[in-house]
């Protein structure tokens, strides 16, 4: 029996090994082509081991180069859509979160199926009169029109309500009679007892901020405004040879999520899956 | 006057029962705005011949006549091949995945689980960077090597049309299995240790207690997954964008919403992208009303 379970885990573990092997292989193979030359990438042949004589960091000081700097604004532009979209996101959503979850008003029903509605249609069913719209609002090729129609996620507004409803809010009473105003209430007691749902919800959508490609790709014109992910897939050109800054430039997409994942695994995990636990 | 105004607004800061109208107002707004507003203006586009915003005419159910071509069709049964290979895909493996990382005799659980949680993490276009290399159309591309190597010839993935959506299902499936394995791992960990015990004494093996024990305790979980990949798979994009970012004779990675794009966006049709969006929409709300149904909401009333 002993020896049957040793087998057993050691048969499991080599499973384990081979699945990790694939799951991490595409993004450790990005990081070899990025250290090649473009030419090389392709004649010499895509293997897996590739030839540490020819390895280099130069596409990588080629990024900063690249068309007066064109990615390093891509890369900003990417920064500071994920930055408003987030700070934003979690100001709003909270506000409606402790709003559907700590009163017991006549609307409150109503609301909460709207926003459950809102969760269930996704973007691409509303990008064509979205986009109508926010040429209206005159915000096209503007961060503005990259974060606005989706800052008040309803996701986020689902998990703050769910966190503040498992509250228990006697105490809020006491702050009443001691003459706190509701949102003094809400700025003042609610937000640092909240803090795990920021944190969570900070990572969700900053993640999904980061990762966005459809909506940005329509709203953003101009080359300079793009976003990382816009960008780069301007790169992907059969006729062009931008092979080495498209390499690079992905790596350095993911290398910060990467390394903030690392540090902080668990929290990573649970507040990206946050957002699908069903009450 | 002017000090009953200031202790008017400050009566509203102590009402409690405005204040959550208030607080729910940022939704609200966003709501009529960016919800309401376009879901009725795509609506009322799609029977309209839009020539500028400001100068529409209305033609009536023409542009769902339209519809009905050899291109849209083909997106269709290209969204329905893709979603169904996910779904398939999506219902076995991270369950198993899941099931096997739950066993006590895996050594460095934390470390697999990471591991393959780590695609997630990546965007579409920067994993469709990586897999297009890989399965580059050359010789020398990754896969290509290997089916050479094993005395094969060379597949010209990206132009085939079954091979093209595999690789559209190879990316997505390495991008979502671990946010789903980790869906059902923290299902699992939620069924209380004793079920297992009790069947244990019963004499039930590893096998049949999750396929009687732990498939039943999470299937909320694997419905909410199932709905998800649904819903993914028609709202599909990026993952064909990524390969075929330029439109190809073949029609490979014309999705539904590659459709709209291409109509509304590239071709300037947008009475035409509109119908497909309501056609979209329908889909989208014929699987949320399923899903509701097999969660018993509508006999329950609440969630």
């Amino acid at each position: 029996m002993k020896t049957r379970n040793r087998i057993v885990s050691g048969v499991l573990l080599v499973v384990f090994i081979i699945i990790a092997v694939i799951a991490l292989f595409p993004i450790y193979y990005l990081f070899m082509a990025s250290l090649q030359k473009g030419e090389t990438m392709f004649s010499g042949g895509m293997k897996l081991f590739f030839d540490p004589a020819i390895m280099s960091f130069k596409n990588y000081a080629a990024i900063v180069t690249y068309r007066d700097g064109l990615y390093l604004s891509w890369y900003k532009n990417s920064l500071i859509t994920t930055v408003m979209y987030t700070c934003f996101g979690l100001f709003f959503t909270s506000l409606v979160g402790y709003g559907l979850g700590a009163y017991d008003f006549k609307l409150r029903n109503v609301i909460f199926v709207m926003v459950l509605i809102v969760m269930m249609i996704p973007l691409e069913v509303l990008m064509l009169p979205l986009y109508n719209l926010i040429v209206r609002l005159r915000i096209i090729d503007t961060y503005w029109g990259v974060v606005t129609p989706f800052m008040v996620a309803p996701v986020a507004i689902f998990f703050f309500r769910q966190y503040v409803s498992g509250i228990s809010k006697d105490f809020l009473e006491a702050a009443r009679i001691d003459g706190c105003t509701e949102f003094g209430i809400f700025f003042r007691i609610m937000v640092p007892i909240m803090k795990p749902a920021f944190g969570a919800m900070t990572i969700l959508l900053s993640m999904q901020q980061w990762n966005s490609f459809l909506w940005p790709l329509i709203v953003l014109r101009t080359n300079r405004n793009f976003t990382i992910n816009v960008g780069l897939s301007s790169l992907l050109n059969m006729y062009s040879s931008n092979y080495e800054i498209l390499f690079s430039g992905a790596i350095c997409a993911i290398v910060p999520i990467l390394v903030i994942f690392v540090f902080n695994q668990q929290f990573f995990i649970s507040g990206l899956t946050a957002g699908g636990i069903k009450g | 006057m002017q000090k009953s105004g200031i202790i008017r607004i400050k009566s509203i800061f102590y009402n409690k029962n405005i204040a959550p109208y208030i607080f729910c107002l940022p939704f609200v707004i966003s709501f009529f705005l960016f919800f309401f507003y376009p879901i009725c203006t795509s609506i009322y586009m799609s029977f309209m011949k839009v020539i500028t915003l400001d100068n529409m005419e209305f033609v009536g159910l023409k542009n769902y006549s339209r519809l009905y071509n050899e291109h849209f069709l083909n997106a269709i049964k290209l969204s329905t091949i893709y979603t169904l290979s996910m779904v398939i895909l999506m219902m076995v493996f991270p369950v198993t995945i899941a099931g096997l990382l739950n066993s006590k005799s895996l050594r460095f659980r934390n470390f697999f689980r990471s591991a393959i949680f780590v695609p997630t993490l990546t965007s579409v276009i920067v994993a469709g960077i990586a897999f297009r290399m890989i399965f580059a159309d050359i010789e020398s591309g990754f896969i290509n090597s290997i089916i050479i190597s094993l005395g094969g010839k060379a597949v010209p993935f990206k132009q085939y049309y079954w091979t093209g959506i595999l690789i559209m299902v190879v990316l997505a499936f390495w991008r979502d299995l671990g946010i789903n394995m980790v869906y059902c791992l923290s299902a699992m960990q939620t069924i209380p240790e004793e079920l297992y015990e009790s069947a244990r004494i019963d004499g039930a093996n590893d096998i049949s207690i999750f396929r009687h024990i732990t498939i039943p305790s999470i299937k909320p979980i694997l419905i909410y997954i199932l709905t998800l990949t649904i819903i993914n798979g028609y709202r599909m994009f990026t993952e064909g964008y990524v390969y075929w970012n330029e439109a190809t004779p073949g029609g490979n990675g014309l999705t539904i919403v590659r459709y709209i794009y291409q109509q509304a966006f590239q071709k300037n049709d947008m009475g035409l992208g509109s119908a497909i969006g309501v056609v979209l929409l329908f889909i989208i709300l014929t699987i949320n009303l399923i899903q509701l149904k097999s969660f018993g909401l509508f006999r329950k009333g609440d969630d």
